[in-house]
């Protein structure tokens, strides 16, 4: 097939490719060279390519005036720490269903993938007066719990799916070698279901990252994380082209990283495991 | 194989999820459908009663609820259409021994790991801006006018925003799925002397039709839930021209502070994603017989 193709052709498709995947990537592009901008090379018309003076100085007054890195660091509290607490609960589920499956266990786990379909609104109203009521809002464990519960039945759903594919056989030959159930879990188990819990880890921290509508609900400014910030970009207080894009840059830059590493897994936890 | 042990262990090591998870779903969906039975507002909570289905028939009939149902329904089919079509085309071109591939990979699924927020400000300002802004600049060379993206195509702009960032997650999962069709296969049809076009109306298509329908009931979920975009670039305006439903929900509990009448919607809300979810439970559910 490949051989059939003449080289005017396969020329032809690799610069149409890369046309398209550079409109795609281009507002990405964009931001990164506008966050280097002065605010009046920013609007400047023509725009400025590549030929303007380069200046970090957003950088540093996105954080002396308003304070950055508190809230990078409710982002990374909230997406790190909500998942390793679903972790916690969601790999025992996903163990015990995987390998120990009653006769319930896909019925449950549909049901676990049902709450994933619920839209947000249809509990906003409760939530936000729980949260009132028990002084949760704005407070990082009560966006946290939020975060947690949105993404466990994703958790347990790509668990399961990676523990699926650990063979059972090796189970079964540990459990004649009269291994116990805790030495099978440490021994035999933990190091074959790393790699999975790794990736699932990966998506749901990507997926809390970016979570906006729970954070900019029930946030203000305590516990708002990273996605509450840029809005405050959007009060129309004049231009302030240059400062958003060098914020825009610092909030996505590490997800986009990580993303890019995860690529392969992604397929598998958007879809849970409907396309592999 | 199941033991006694290792069903109670079992049992014992699925409760906490299960118990969160409907603690989580069950609770606030009770308490909604109880506050839209109410009269109840956070500005006046002295006045408030049992109102039975009075909340529904008042948001039902609200002419702000038809808009922003039709808006919801306008905004979810046009990201549909675009990012599923746009999707197919860039799988396709991905698919190809092109030079450079992987980094053309990363550049075309990058704008799903941008935050949305960040998304529609970038849009909204950085490109889309009548007088600064980068489509300003490539109209005014080309002789034309600027347009006013976001004051005269306020429905349009929402729904260009909303597909980049949807486009690359259907670019991916097709072109995933793609991957999977054999070698042997295209072989075959290329010694049958299948064209390009019979090829992938025979062979591509059918296999990725599975892939498509994921994409398509997925993005539903998530469509039918578009908020920040909204939020941060037009709050719902110009009047009600980009209020879909989750926004109108936020807006009459959040700003009018109108907790019956919300929750009406929420509930309204709901029922819409279940008559999704139902369709998309269904394909997870067969691939988890294999």
């Amino acid at each position: 097939m490949a051989m059939k193709q003449s080289v005017g052709k396969r020329a032809g498709v690799t610069v149409l490719a890369w046309v398209v995947g550079f409109l795609i990537f281009f507002p990405i592009l964009w931001t990164f060279l506008t966050s280097f901008k002065t605010e009046l090379d920013a609007i400047a018309m023509p725009p400025k390519f590549l030929f303007f003076h380069w200046t970090l100085e957003n950088y540093a007054e996105v954080q002396s005036r308003s304070n950055y890195l508190h809230f990078a660091f409710n982002s990374i509290a909230l997406s790190i720490g909500a998942n390793v607490i679903g972790l916690l609960i969601s790999v025992p589920a996903a163990w015990s269903m995987a390998f120990a499956p009653g006769k319930r266990t896909k019925d449950l786990l549909m049901w676990m993938l049902s709450t994933k379909m619920m839209p947000a609104v249809g509990v906003l109203v409760p939530i936000y007066l729980l949260f009132r009521d028990l002084h949760l809002l704005d407070s990082l464990w009560g966006i946290g719990f939020v975060l947690m519960m949105l993404n466990l039945p994703l958790l347990i759903w790509m668990l399961y799916t990676y523990f699926k594919e650990i063979p059972v056989d090796i189970l079964e030959a540990a459990r004649m070698d009269g291994a116990s159930l805790l030495s099978e879990i440490l021994y035999v188990l933990t190091p074959m279901a790393i790699p999975g819990i790794a990736s699932t880890m990966l998506i749901a921290i990507i997926l809390s990252w970016n979570e906006a509508f729970w954070t900019l609900n029930l946030a203000t400014s305590n516990a708002a994380p990273l996605t509450a910030f840029i809005a405050s970009y959007s009060a129309p207080e004049g231009f302030f082209w240059a400062k958003l894009s060098s914020a825009s840059t610092l909030a996505i830059a590490p997800i986009l990283i990580l993303g890019w590493f995860s690529q392969k897994q992604l397929v598998r936890g958007l879809t849970f495991g409907a396309v592999k | 194989m199941a033991t006694q042990q290792t069903t109670t262990a079992g049992r014992v090591l699925v409760a906490p999820s299960v118990i969160l998870l409907f603690a989580w779903m069950i609770v606030p969906l009770v308490m909604t459908l109880y506050f839209s039975s109410l009269r109840y507002s956070l500005l006046d909570p002295d006045s408030s009663g049992f109102v039975g289905l009075q909340n529904y028939t008042a948001f039902l009939t609200d002419p702000d609820f038809i808009t922003s149902l039709l808006n919801t329904l306008i905004l979810v089919a046009s990201v549909l259409v675009i990012s599923v079509c746009g999707g197919i085309l860039v799988a396709l071109l991905m698919d190809q021994p092109v030079f450079g591939q992987n980094v053309l990979r990363l550049m075309v699924i990058a704008p799903f790991f941008v935050m949305p927020t960040v998304s529609a400000l970038v849009w909204k300002n950085l490109l889309m801006n009548p007088d600064s802004g980068l489509f300003a600049w490539i109209a005014r060379s080309l002789g034309f006018s600027p347009i006013v993206w976001f004051t005269n195509y306020p429905m349009l702009s929402v729904i260009i925003v909303v597909s980049w960032e949807w486009l690359p997650f259907a670019s991916l999962i097709l072109l995933t799925a793609l991957q999977s069709l054999d070698e042997e296969q295209k072989e075959a049809s290329s010694l049958d002397g299948a064209g390009p076009i019979s090829y992938f109306g025979y062979i591509v298509l059918p296999h990725i039709a599975r892939a498509i329908t994921v994409v398509i009931l997925i993005e539903t979920i998530f469509l039918l839930s578009v908020f920040a975009e909204i939020y941060v670039t037009t709050s719902g305006g110009p009047g009600v021209a980009t209020t879909n439903i989750p926004f109108l929900v936020y807006k009459q509990a959040l700003l009018n502070f109108d907790v019956g009448s919300a929750s009406a919607g929420g509930i309204v809300a709901v029922v819409l994603a279940n008559i999704v979810a139902i369709f998309l439970m269904r394909m997870v559910g067969r691939n988890l017989e294999g």
